[in-house]
């Protein structure tokens, strides 16, 4: 993960690549025929995860620095819109808005703050910890949200149109994270290849040399962070949808933020794929940990799956699983297959 | 599904004996003598934080949950539950619903928590599976609109009327006349429920007390010694706090060290002092400390049936408000069970809304349902620790002792 | 009133000194090597777990425990060191970061399965023991851990000021390629760094399992309450630790009396925003100390 942690998409994308992605797409279309309703509410998370791990992935890859409080985005989204919906009746649609916003605000904020005062590596990442806690406590004690005690979205009643109110069931989950994941990801495709995208891999490799060439880096390592965390806001709204009840331990903790990295960090910082395939992995060990811990009454597996996971990737894949798999293949191909 | 009259007076496969002995336990349950045909069981999924920081008292209810079953089974009913440990983690209740209807269940129980209770409410709701609360007192159980859900158990407001009635009744005099109060709650779902319906019916109900501060805490506190200091700056009269099991040991730990001596401790309806880990924790410092809570009532028969075999099966345990409200609602099961007919989650919800069992343990009219969901009928009673047990104080007609008020100074405790 | 805020500031006071072990274990590894651990609030744990079995197994009080405490957490830093620390010296800090996180799951997930995720306390007459001094009520288990706590940290501190392990870990730290010019095992060197920081938290959880329930997720709490310390106290600076402790042990106690018990977090959380704005270096660190 030493330079190879940043997106690295230097030239356009190739024909083989797009087919890659599109029949993965197709494929993501087709499973709901061959799989039962609770395989589709594990991929839903899955989808969700890998969403979120493209969102993190565009802030330590442009901005460079390790978030460890993206919970913050995630939660504070995740109650902007279920208040919005419940109490005010207002769509989930519209909801998002305010809440990709408010957190696109507060991510500036944070970077606009951290940037400013040169705070770096351990010090950058314990103030993103700071904020998310400090955040969690203040809505630990917001009446409005219901505190500690939860905020509950009310039951679905029979009249329930889930295009309208974006809650349905595990079919409906299914394709509506599907299509979460499918747009961020064209979205990020695109920014990479914009005038943002030049600058930002301007940035990058060079900072210094970039601004001498009038790239304005500060503003535009505000902006990564900034949409790194307007996405994951939105995520995390999505998430209250699916659930139905927050608490604020729960969106705004620690273990929210660990478990936002987790599938980037695991499937690869260096790819648009990456998160994806890391949510893959980490999701649905996370569900065999928890129900093997249920059989046996082994609380924790779960933990000591991730770490074990984690140290591993660390120590023997440093930038990934996807890349060693992609370095993999194109040793076996005899001809250079760009992936 | 056969239907049972053909069985009338068949005792069964079972040997005579064993029919006799548990036909003696058990005859006052209430349910037909017809012994019913060994059909299909009924599969029961239980949802119980089995661990983390409300393992007591979920598996004290799990004993209750799993002596019902047993003698349900001795009688012909055939349940077959499933736990599932949601590791005292709200979100954990949905995730817990879910996997148990995956697997067949065809009728839920739980949760404990309110939290968690409410979050596998929404996954019973959706599957439309039914869901009989055992213990859960937040209000909003029965008031989000689900009609999945049958509580067996107070709501916050509830409890807190029956418990400002108890205080209301308790005899003045002999260094006991209160006019203030502080009131130390946990920071959770039910903390804060419970602390709004002390908020807006202590003063209606004209108790007479005032309420000098309220102070609250995290359920995972380490440390409570800054929050009693707090509460003992105010002076009060009485403590009355709304507490978890550890919360509450280390609260009154706290209290003997800092020697704060109120006139009385009260908990108006909150686990913690009946619980036994936290007699056995605190020793003599338990004593005195009051709480009241629904119980069960020592007047009924079938209670007194319940608590003997609950003895022999369990004779380092107590049986207390979770193993009873555990076995409660495991009746609730089988009596819709029995009245269905069938395993069939519909057939169960007609049946249990027509649920109207009198003779059950717990302390009140009988168990009914409302169109909300919610049992009205359930009283309270006052419990005071003595000689490291709890005891029934109040109300006089199931008196077990007599109250010891004011609280004895922790330096005078033989 | 007075004596109220007086009982208050002295129980501060005395945590507070408890925190300054943790930190200066965590400040010790930091300054040395520059290593992230972010698995330093688990150390602690593993040493609250032995404090608790050690009295619920043989009956040992917390002090006896200390120093099988202390050799264990000792080994198991030197080990990891050893093993596996070394190798990412010089690896990016998000790098070091996710390893040691990683490490924080493993131990938390262990400690849940092995001894439940239940809080324990440890149950003796000790519990309610009480000194008194005047209008100040101390509570007996709390004043033996603080003076514990604050004999260990002076100990560590002569201990490196004066010993030539002390005096080489100085110099290794300062510049490790000339260190190793003359000599200096700079890989076992820094495995006994790991070690005495390891053995630091391991102590200071011996020393609060008496009046704190041990339960396996606790650990995230203290690691991020060494690295508020440490940063507000001072890198790689003793006394900073010291004072970093005290400090955040009074600030907190006074916070959760004066404003709410819930919200004490908040303004431990708030000051180390403060600082890493506009003081990075810490009270009393040295500017140049931050990274």
């Amino acid at each position: 993960m030493t330079d190879r942690c940043v997106l690295d998409e230097t030239a356009p994308t190739d024909w083989r690549t797009l087919t890659a992605a599109v029949a993965f797409v197709a494929l993501m279309v087709a499973l709901p025929a061959v799989v039962n309703p609770f395989h589709m509410t594990v991929l839903s998370l899955i989808f969700l995860f890998a969403y979120c791990g493209q969102a993190w992935n565009i802030m330590m890859g442009f901005a460079g620095q390790l978030s460890l409080g993206h919970a913050l985005y995630f939660g504070v989204g995740s109650y902007i819109v279920a208040v919005l919906a419940q109490r005010y009746g207002i769509s989930p649609w519209i909801g998002a808005v305010p809440a990709f916003v408010v957190c696109a605000l507060l991510g500036a904020a944070l970077a606009a703050v951290g940037f400013r005062f040169a705070v770096r590596g351990v010090y950058f990442a314990l103030l993103t910890i700071a904020f998310a806690e400090l955040v969690r406590i203040l809505f630990e004690h917001w009446e409005l949200i219901g505190k500690t005690g939860g905020f509950f979205l009310k039951a679905l009643g029979a009249d329930n149109n889930p295009l309208l109110s974006l809650r349905g069931g595990p079919l409906f989950t299914y394709y509506a994270s599907l299509a979460l994941l499918v747009i961020s990801w064209v979205v990020a495709w695109r920014l990479l290849h914009s005038r943002t995208g030049y600058f930002w891999r301007a940035v990058r490799e060079d900072e210094d040399a970039a601004r001498a060439l009038g790239v304005p880096a500060f503003r535009m390592k505000v902006l990564a962070v900034s949409i790194s965390a307007g996405m994951t806001g939105v995520g995390g709204a999505w998430f209250g949808l699916i659930n139905g009840s927050l608490f604020p331990e729960t969106v705004l903790g620690m273990r929210m933020s660990i478990d936002l990295i987790l599938a980037p960090i695991i499937g690869g910082l260096g790819s648009l794929f990456g998160p994806i395939l890391g949510a893959f992995i980490t999701v649905p060990l996370n569900e065999l940990a928890k129900d093997l811990a249920q059989k046996y009454s082994l609380s924790g597996l779960n933990l000591l799956i991730y770490g074990l996971l984690l140290t591993l990737v660390v120590i023997a894949a440093p930038e990934g699983v996807w890349p060693k798999l992609v370095k993999a293949a194109k040793r076996l191909l005899p001809k250079g297959r760009r992936s | 599904m056969t239907s049972s009259n053909n069985t009338r007076g068949r005792p069964g496969r079972r040997p005579m004996l064993q029919a006799a002995v548990s036909a003696s336990a058990l005859s006052t349950l209430p349910f037909p003598s017809i012994m019913r045909a060994q059909g299909a069981p009924l599969k029961v999924g239980c949802i119980l934080p089995l661990s983390g920081v409300l393992a007591f008292v979920g598996t004290a209810t799990r004993r209750g949950t799993e002596l019902a079953v047993k003698m349900y089974k001795e009688q012909g009913v055939n349940l077959e539950v499933s736990f599932v440990d949601t590791e005292s983690k709200a979100e954990n209740g949905r995730i817990a619903a879910e996997k148990l209807i995956r697997e067949g269940n065809s009728i839920l129980v739980g949760a404990w928590d309110s939290g968690t209770t409410i979050s596998a409410a929404q996954a019973a709701e959706a599957a439309k599976v039914p869901l009989v609360v055992n213990i859960a007192s937040a209000p909003q159980i029965t008031e989000q609109g689900f009609t999945q859900v049958f509580r067996n158990f107070v709501t916050a407001p509830q409890l807190v009327a029956n418990a400002v009635q108890r205080i209301k009744d308790l005899p003045r005099g002999g260094g006991f006349n209160p006019e203030t109060a502080v009131l130390m709650h946990v920071n959770d779902t039910f903390g804060q429920s419970s602390r709004a319906a002390v908020a807006a019916l202590w003063d209606r109900l004209g108790v007479g007390i005032k309420i000098l501060d309220t102070i609250s805490y995290d359920l995972r506190a380490r440390d409570l010694s800054v929050e009693v200091a707090k509460a003992r700056s105010t002076n009060a009269d009485l403590v009355l706090p709304i507490t978890r099991v550890n919360d509450a040991i280390l609260i009154v730990r706290e209290m003997v060290k800092q020697d704060w001596n109120p006139m009385a401790i009260i908990a108006p309806g909150s686990p913690g002092a009946y619980e036994k880990a936290f007699t056995d924790a605190l020793g003599k410092y338990a004593d005195d400390y009051i709480v009241c809570v629904p119980w069960w009532d020592p007047r009924q028969p079938i209670a007194k049936s319940v608590i003997d075999r609950f003895t022999k099966e369990y004779p380092k345990e107590r049986f207390e408000l979770n193993s009873g409200f555990g076995w409660e609602g495991i009746q609730v099961v089988a009596d819709a069970f029995q009245r269905a007919g069938s395993s069939k989650p519909a057939d169960l919800h007609a049946a249990l809304r027509s649920t109207n069992i009198e003779s059950h343990v717990m302390f009140g009219g009988p168990i009914r349902f409302d169109d909300k969901g919610q049992n009205n009928n359930i009283g309270g009673v006052m419990l005071q620790n003595q000689g490291t047990e709890p005891r029934v104080i109040l109300p006089g007609d199931a008196q077990q002792a007599k109250p010891r008020l004011p609280h004895t100074p922790w330096s005078k405790r033989a | 009133m007075i004596d109220q805020y007086a009982n208050i500031v002295a129980g501060g006071l005395l945590l507070g000194a408890v925190y300054a072990l943790i930190a200066t274990g965590l400040n010790i590894i930091f300054g040395v090597m520059r290593v992230v651990n972010f698995a330093h609030g688990e150390m602690v744990v593993i040493g609250m777990y032995t404090g608790y079995w050690a009295w619920s197994l043989v009956k040992l009080p917390p002090l006896a425990a200390l120093p099988f405490a202390a050799a264990l957490l000792f080994g198991l830093g030197y080990a990891f060191q050893r093993l596996l620390g070394n190798r990412f010296l010089t690896a990016p800090q998000h790098v070091q970061f996710i390893l040691f996180i990683g490490l924080a799951l493993m131990i938390t997930g262990l400690h849940a399965m092995l001894f439940g995720p239940e809080p324990r306390g440890l149950q003796s007459e000790a519990s309610f023991a009480v000194y008194r001094v005047g209008f100040l009520r101390l509570d007996a288990t709390r004043v033996q851990a603080a003076v514990v706590a604050v004999i260990l940290v002076a100990a560590l501190g002569l201990w490196l000021r004066f010993s030539l392990t002390g005096k080489a870990l100085k110099a290794a730290a300062t510049n490790p390629v000339g260190g190793r010019a003359v000599g200096i095992r700079i890989p076992h060197l820094f495995a006994v760094t790991a070690g005495i920081g390891a053995a630091c938290a391991g102590c200071a959880g011996v020393l609060v399992a008496p009046f704190f329930d041990t339960q396996p997720y606790l650990a995230a709490d203290y690691t991020l309450l060494a690295f508020i310390t440490v940063i507000v106290g001072g890198l790689a600076s003793l006394p900073g630790a010291m004072l970093g402790g005290l400090l955040i042990g009074v600030a907190e106690a006074l916070a959760a009396y004066t404003v709410a018990p819930s919200l004490k977090s908040l303004f431990s959380y708030a000051l180390l925003i403060i600082v890493i704005l506009a003081r990075p270096v810490g009270l009393l660190g040295k500017p140049g100390d931050a990274h």
